[in-house]
Protein backbone atom coordinates (compact mmCIF):
# COMPACT_ATOMS: atom_id res chain seq x y z
CA UNK A 1 0.00 0.00 0.00
CA UNK A 2 1.44 3.52 -1.42
CA UNK A 3 1.14 6.22 1.81
CA UNK A 4 1.83 9.94 1.13
CA UNK A 5 2.39 12.39 4.02
CA UNK A 6 1.25 15.84 3.36
CA UNK A 7 3.81 18.83 4.52
CA UNK A 8 2.16 21.89 5.00
CA UNK A 9 4.35 25.13 5.60
CA UNK A 10 4.76 24.64 9.34
CA UNK A 11 4.46 21.02 9.29
CA UNK A 12 7.07 19.53 11.70
CA UNK A 13 5.91 15.95 12.07
CA UNK A 14 5.73 15.02 8.74
CA UNK A 15 9.70 13.58 8.76
CA UNK A 16 8.48 11.26 11.92
CA UNK A 17 5.19 9.16 9.96
CA UNK A 18 7.78 9.12 6.84
CA UNK A 19 10.22 7.04 9.50
CA UNK A 20 6.90 5.07 11.05
CA UNK A 21 5.83 3.99 7.87
CA UNK A 22 8.91 3.61 5.39
CA UNK A 23 11.29 2.30 8.08
CA UNK A 24 9.38 0.82 10.75
CA UNK A 25 6.61 -0.86 8.41
CA UNK A 26 8.56 -0.86 5.21
CA UNK A 27 5.76 0.72 3.47
CA UNK A 28 6.17 2.87 -0.46
CA UNK A 29 5.64 6.23 1.38
CA UNK A 30 5.89 9.91 -0.65
CA UNK A 31 5.66 13.36 0.91
CA UNK A 32 2.61 15.14 -0.75
CA UNK A 33 3.51 18.87 -0.77
CA UNK A 34 0.06 21.20 0.04
CA UNK A 35 0.08 22.74 -2.87
CA UNK A 36 -0.04 19.77 -4.79
CA UNK A 37 -3.35 19.04 -7.03
CA UNK A 38 -3.26 15.31 -6.67
CA UNK A 39 -1.92 12.43 -4.74
CA UNK A 40 -0.03 10.22 -6.70
CA UNK A 41 -2.42 7.31 -6.14
CA UNK A 42 -1.34 6.77 -2.13
CA UNK A 43 -4.02 5.13 -0.44
CA UNK A 44 -3.33 6.35 2.84
CA UNK A 45 -2.72 10.16 3.75
CA UNK A 46 -0.99 11.36 6.89
CA UNK A 47 -2.00 14.92 7.51
CA UNK A 48 1.16 15.09 10.45
CA UNK A 49 1.13 17.29 13.53
CA UNK A 50 3.20 20.65 13.89
CA UNK A 51 1.56 23.75 12.17
CA UNK A 52 0.31 25.47 8.59
CA UNK A 53 0.74 28.05 7.65
CA UNK A 54 1.38 29.96 10.71
CA UNK A 55 -1.85 28.46 11.86
CA UNK A 56 -2.83 32.09 11.16
CA UNK A 57 -6.76 32.85 11.82
CA UNK A 58 -7.41 29.67 13.54
CA UNK A 59 -5.85 26.67 13.62
CA UNK A 60 -6.06 24.40 10.69
CA UNK A 61 -8.40 27.05 8.75
CA UNK A 62 -5.68 27.82 5.96
CA UNK A 63 -4.42 24.48 5.65
CA UNK A 64 -7.95 23.20 5.06
CA UNK A 65 -8.28 25.46 2.16
CA UNK A 66 -4.75 24.33 0.72
CA UNK A 67 -5.16 22.74 -3.13
CA UNK A 68 -3.90 19.22 -1.89
CA UNK A 69 -7.31 19.29 0.26
CA UNK A 70 -9.45 18.99 -2.19
CA UNK A 71 -7.55 16.43 -3.48
CA UNK A 72 -7.94 14.91 0.33
CA UNK A 73 -11.90 15.88 0.43
CA UNK A 74 -11.81 13.55 -2.81
CA UNK A 75 -10.45 10.47 -1.44
CA UNK A 76 -12.02 10.79 1.52
CA UNK A 77 -15.45 11.09 -0.14
CA UNK A 78 -14.52 7.80 -1.84
CA UNK A 79 -13.21 5.66 1.13
CA UNK A 80 -10.01 6.34 1.37
CA UNK A 81 -8.10 6.39 4.65
CA UNK A 82 -7.15 9.34 5.78
CA UNK A 83 -5.65 10.10 9.50
CA UNK A 84 -4.83 13.79 11.07
CA UNK A 85 -2.86 13.87 14.08
CA UNK A 86 -2.77 16.98 16.16
CA UNK A 87 -2.63 20.24 13.66
CA UNK A 88 -3.73 17.11 11.17
CA UNK A 89 -6.66 16.55 13.05
CA UNK A 90 -7.25 20.27 13.34
CA UNK A 91 -7.15 20.47 9.41
CA UNK A 92 -9.58 17.76 9.41
CA UNK A 93 -11.84 19.83 11.26
CA UNK A 94 -11.92 23.21 9.74
CA UNK A 95 -12.38 21.10 6.59
CA UNK A 96 -15.21 19.63 7.65
CA UNK A 97 -14.03 16.29 7.13
CA UNK A 98 -14.98 15.62 10.56
CA UNK A 99 -17.11 17.14 13.00
CA UNK A 100 -16.25 19.47 16.10
CA UNK A 101 -13.64 22.19 16.35
CA UNK A 102 -10.85 21.90 18.82
CA UNK A 103 -9.80 25.34 20.84
CA UNK A 104 -7.22 26.71 22.93
CA UNK A 105 -6.59 24.23 25.92
CA UNK A 106 -8.89 24.91 29.66
CA UNK A 107 -5.77 25.66 31.32
CA UNK A 108 -4.25 28.04 28.15
CA UNK A 109 -1.03 26.09 28.38
CA UNK A 110 1.24 24.10 25.65
CA UNK A 111 0.81 20.79 26.89
CA UNK A 112 4.01 17.97 26.36
CA UNK A 113 3.46 15.24 28.22
CA UNK A 114 2.37 11.31 28.01
CA UNK A 115 -1.18 10.58 28.49
CA UNK A 116 -3.48 7.79 28.84
CA UNK A 117 -6.33 6.80 26.14
CA UNK A 118 -8.49 4.64 25.63
CA UNK A 119 -9.60 2.39 22.59
CA UNK A 120 -13.65 2.81 22.02
CA UNK A 121 -13.73 1.12 18.42
CA UNK A 122 -11.58 -1.79 17.24
CA UNK A 123 -13.45 -2.19 14.08
CA UNK A 124 -11.38 0.41 12.06
CA UNK A 125 -8.44 0.34 10.01
CA UNK A 126 -6.83 2.27 12.32
CA UNK A 127 -7.56 0.25 15.55
CA UNK A 128 -7.89 -3.05 14.67
CA UNK A 129 -4.54 -4.10 15.44
CA UNK A 130 -5.76 -3.02 19.26
CA UNK A 131 -8.59 -4.67 21.75
CA UNK A 132 -11.58 -2.97 22.56
CA UNK A 133 -11.31 -0.70 25.77
CA UNK A 134 -7.27 -0.99 25.39
CA UNK A 135 -5.40 1.57 27.07
CA UNK A 136 -2.58 3.31 25.42
CA UNK A 137 0.07 5.50 26.33
CA UNK A 138 0.77 8.27 23.82
CA UNK A 139 2.02 11.83 23.87
CA UNK A 140 0.32 15.06 23.38
CA UNK A 141 1.94 18.24 22.30
CA UNK A 142 -0.61 21.07 21.86
CA UNK A 143 -2.01 24.08 23.03
CA UNK A 144 -4.96 23.60 21.07
CA UNK A 145 -6.67 20.49 21.72
CA UNK A 146 -9.60 21.02 23.50
CA UNK A 147 -12.24 19.36 21.67
CA UNK A 148 -15.71 21.13 21.25
CA UNK A 149 -18.86 20.08 19.34
CA UNK A 150 -22.90 20.95 20.12
CA UNK A 151 -24.80 19.00 22.15
CA UNK A 152 -26.37 17.93 19.19
CA UNK A 153 -23.11 16.64 17.85
CA UNK A 154 -22.02 14.69 20.88
CA UNK A 155 -25.02 12.97 20.79
CA UNK A 156 -24.49 12.06 16.93
CA UNK A 157 -21.14 11.11 17.38
CA UNK A 158 -22.17 8.48 20.14
CA UNK A 159 -25.10 7.10 18.37
CA UNK A 160 -23.15 6.79 15.30
CA UNK A 161 -20.06 5.06 17.16
CA UNK A 162 -17.75 8.20 15.84
CA UNK A 163 -15.62 8.68 19.01
CA UNK A 164 -12.26 6.32 18.96
CA UNK A 165 -10.23 7.73 21.55
CA UNK A 166 -10.72 8.82 24.67
CA UNK A 167 -8.78 10.38 27.55
CA UNK A 168 -8.46 7.94 30.64
CA UNK A 169 -6.60 7.52 33.69
CA UNK A 170 -3.88 4.92 33.57
CA UNK A 171 -6.41 2.26 34.43
CA UNK A 172 -9.24 3.58 31.96
CA UNK A 173 -10.74 5.01 33.99
CA UNK A 174 -12.35 8.23 31.98
CA UNK A 175 -12.09 11.45 33.16
CA UNK A 176 -14.54 14.52 32.95
CA UNK A 177 -13.64 17.91 31.20
CA UNK A 178 -12.96 19.40 34.44
CA UNK A 179 -10.16 16.55 35.19
CA UNK A 180 -9.02 15.74 31.49
CA UNK A 181 -5.89 16.63 30.20
CA UNK A 182 -6.82 19.78 28.27
CA UNK A 183 -10.66 20.40 28.74
CA UNK A 184 -12.39 18.29 26.01
CA UNK A 185 -15.81 17.72 25.77
CA UNK A 186 -16.95 14.15 27.05
CA UNK A 187 -13.17 13.47 26.86
CA UNK A 188 -12.63 12.89 23.44
CA UNK A 189 -9.17 12.50 21.93
CA UNK A 190 -10.02 11.41 18.85
CA UNK A 191 -12.80 10.69 16.50
CA UNK A 192 -13.53 9.31 12.97
CA UNK A 193 -16.41 10.22 10.07
CA UNK A 194 -19.65 8.43 10.08
CA UNK A 195 -17.59 6.23 7.45
CA UNK A 196 -14.80 5.27 9.90
CA UNK A 197 -12.08 5.80 7.09
CA UNK A 198 -11.10 8.93 7.90
CA UNK A 199 -9.36 9.41 11.58
CA UNK A 200 -8.34 12.70 13.96
CA UNK A 201 -6.70 12.54 17.03
CA UNK A 202 -4.46 14.79 19.08
CA UNK A 203 -2.38 12.48 20.63
CA UNK A 204 1.04 11.43 18.69
CA UNK A 205 0.79 7.71 17.59
CA UNK A 206 4.10 8.30 15.65
CA UNK A 207 5.77 9.49 18.62
CA UNK A 208 5.55 5.90 20.50
CA UNK A 209 6.17 3.55 17.58
CA UNK A 210 9.45 2.22 17.46
CA UNK A 211 11.36 0.01 20.67
CA UNK A 212 14.09 3.04 20.81
CA UNK A 213 11.13 5.64 21.84
CA UNK A 214 10.74 2.92 24.88
CA UNK A 215 7.04 2.75 23.83
CA UNK A 216 5.34 1.21 21.03
CA UNK A 217 1.76 1.54 21.66
CA UNK A 218 1.13 3.89 18.38
CA UNK A 219 2.69 0.98 16.18
CA UNK A 220 -0.54 -0.70 15.63
CA UNK A 221 -2.59 1.97 15.00
CA UNK A 222 -0.02 2.80 11.57
CA UNK A 223 0.06 -1.08 11.10
CA UNK A 224 -3.58 -1.46 10.98
CA UNK A 225 -3.80 1.65 8.39
CA UNK A 226 -1.60 0.12 6.16
CA UNK A 227 -3.47 -3.61 6.51
CA UNK A 228 -0.94 -5.32 8.56
CA UNK A 229 -3.23 -5.18 12.05
CA UNK A 230 -2.76 -8.91 11.93
CA UNK A 231 0.92 -9.34 12.89
CA UNK A 232 0.47 -7.55 15.99
CA UNK A 233 3.24 -4.92 15.84
CA UNK A 234 3.89 -2.95 19.17
CA UNK A 235 0.98 -4.74 20.75
CA UNK A 236 1.56 -6.02 24.27
CA UNK A 237 0.76 -9.69 24.57
CA UNK B 1 -15.20 55.24 -18.79
CA UNK B 2 -17.79 53.15 -17.23
CA UNK B 3 -20.74 54.60 -15.74
CA UNK B 4 -20.94 52.95 -12.09
CA UNK B 5 -23.24 53.40 -9.33
CA UNK B 6 -22.31 56.13 -7.26
CA UNK B 7 -21.98 54.15 -4.32
CA UNK B 8 -19.71 51.82 -6.04
CA UNK B 9 -17.13 54.03 -6.50
CA UNK B 10 -15.27 54.02 -3.23
CA UNK B 11 -14.48 51.00 -1.15
CA UNK B 12 -16.55 50.35 1.52
CA UNK B 13 -15.52 49.17 4.88
CA UNK B 14 -16.63 46.40 6.54
CA UNK B 15 -16.02 45.45 10.29
CA UNK B 16 -16.69 41.52 11.15
CA UNK B 17 -15.97 40.98 14.85
CA UNK B 18 -15.83 37.48 15.95
CA UNK B 19 -16.51 35.96 19.66
CA UNK B 20 -16.72 32.53 21.02
CA UNK B 21 -20.03 31.72 21.13
CA UNK B 22 -21.68 32.00 24.87
CA UNK B 23 -21.78 28.47 25.92
CA UNK B 24 -18.11 28.05 24.98
CA UNK B 25 -15.76 28.11 27.81
CA UNK B 26 -13.21 30.91 27.03
CA UNK B 27 -10.30 30.76 28.76
CA UNK B 28 -8.53 33.36 27.27
CA UNK B 29 -11.49 36.28 28.34
CA UNK B 30 -11.33 34.64 31.54
CA UNK B 31 -7.76 34.76 32.03
CA UNK B 32 -8.23 38.64 31.16
CA UNK B 33 -11.47 39.12 33.45
CA UNK B 34 -9.17 37.82 36.32
CA UNK B 35 -6.18 40.32 35.03
CA UNK B 36 -8.32 43.20 35.01
CA UNK B 37 -9.90 42.35 38.87
CA UNK B 38 -6.27 42.49 39.82
CA UNK B 39 -5.22 46.28 37.97
CA UNK B 40 -8.84 47.29 40.68
CA UNK B 41 -11.04 47.21 37.95
CA UNK B 42 -14.57 45.64 40.05
CA UNK B 43 -17.76 44.48 38.78
CA UNK B 44 -16.97 42.66 35.64
CA UNK B 45 -18.99 40.21 34.91
CA UNK B 46 -17.92 38.70 32.32
CA UNK B 47 -14.96 38.50 28.96
CA UNK B 48 -15.01 37.17 26.21
CA UNK B 49 -11.72 37.58 23.77
CA UNK B 50 -12.54 37.88 20.12
CA UNK B 51 -11.23 39.63 16.83
CA UNK B 52 -12.39 41.18 14.47
CA UNK B 53 -11.01 41.64 10.89
CA UNK B 54 -11.79 45.33 8.70
CA UNK B 55 -12.42 44.67 5.33
CA UNK B 56 -12.36 47.57 2.38
CA UNK B 57 -14.63 45.71 -0.67
CA UNK B 58 -14.46 47.54 -3.99
CA UNK B 59 -17.08 47.91 -6.94
CA UNK B 60 -19.69 46.85 -4.62
CA UNK B 61 -22.90 48.90 -2.76
CA UNK B 62 -23.07 49.17 0.96
CA UNK B 63 -25.73 46.29 1.49
CA UNK B 64 -23.69 44.03 -1.16
CA UNK B 65 -20.73 44.86 1.21
CA UNK B 66 -22.39 43.60 4.53
CA UNK B 67 -23.64 40.72 1.98
CA UNK B 68 -20.32 39.61 0.53
CA UNK B 69 -18.50 40.41 4.77
CA UNK B 70 -21.35 37.67 6.17
CA UNK B 71 -20.61 34.86 3.48
CA UNK B 72 -16.66 35.49 4.16
CA UNK B 73 -17.30 35.13 7.74
CA UNK B 74 -19.50 32.08 7.57
CA UNK B 75 -17.37 30.04 5.33
CA UNK B 76 -13.90 31.29 6.86
CA UNK B 77 -13.29 34.42 9.23
CA UNK B 78 -14.98 32.76 11.47
CA UNK B 79 -15.80 29.25 12.80
CA UNK B 80 -19.21 28.56 13.88
CA UNK B 81 -19.27 25.70 15.87
CA UNK B 82 -17.76 27.75 17.84
CA UNK B 83 -17.78 31.66 16.82
CA UNK B 84 -20.45 33.78 16.72
CA UNK B 85 -19.80 37.01 14.22
CA UNK B 86 -21.46 40.36 13.59
CA UNK B 87 -20.70 42.87 10.37
CA UNK B 88 -21.10 46.12 10.38
CA UNK B 89 -20.32 48.90 8.12
CA UNK B 90 -17.30 51.64 9.25
CA UNK B 91 -17.79 55.06 8.31
CA UNK B 92 -13.50 55.53 8.27
CA UNK B 93 -14.46 59.77 7.45
CA UNK B 94 -16.35 59.60 11.05
CA UNK B 95 -13.64 61.09 13.17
Amino acid sequence: MRCGVVTFPGSNCDHDVYHVLKHVLDREVSFLWHDATDLRSCELVVLPGGFAYGDYLRGGALAALSPIMAAVREHAERGGLVLGICNGFQVLCEAELLPGALRRNRDLRFICRDVHVRVERNDLPFTEGYAEGAVLRMPIAHAEGRYFASEQTLDALDDAGQVVFRYVDADGAEATPETNVNGSEQSIAGVCNVGGNVLGMMPHPERCAEDVLGNTDGLALFAGAVGMAAEGLGVAV
Amino acid sequence: MSKKNESNDDPVTVEVTVYPRPEILDPQGKAIAGALGRLGFDGIADVRAGKSFRLRLEGVSADEALERAEEMADKLLANTVVEDFEVELVDEEAP
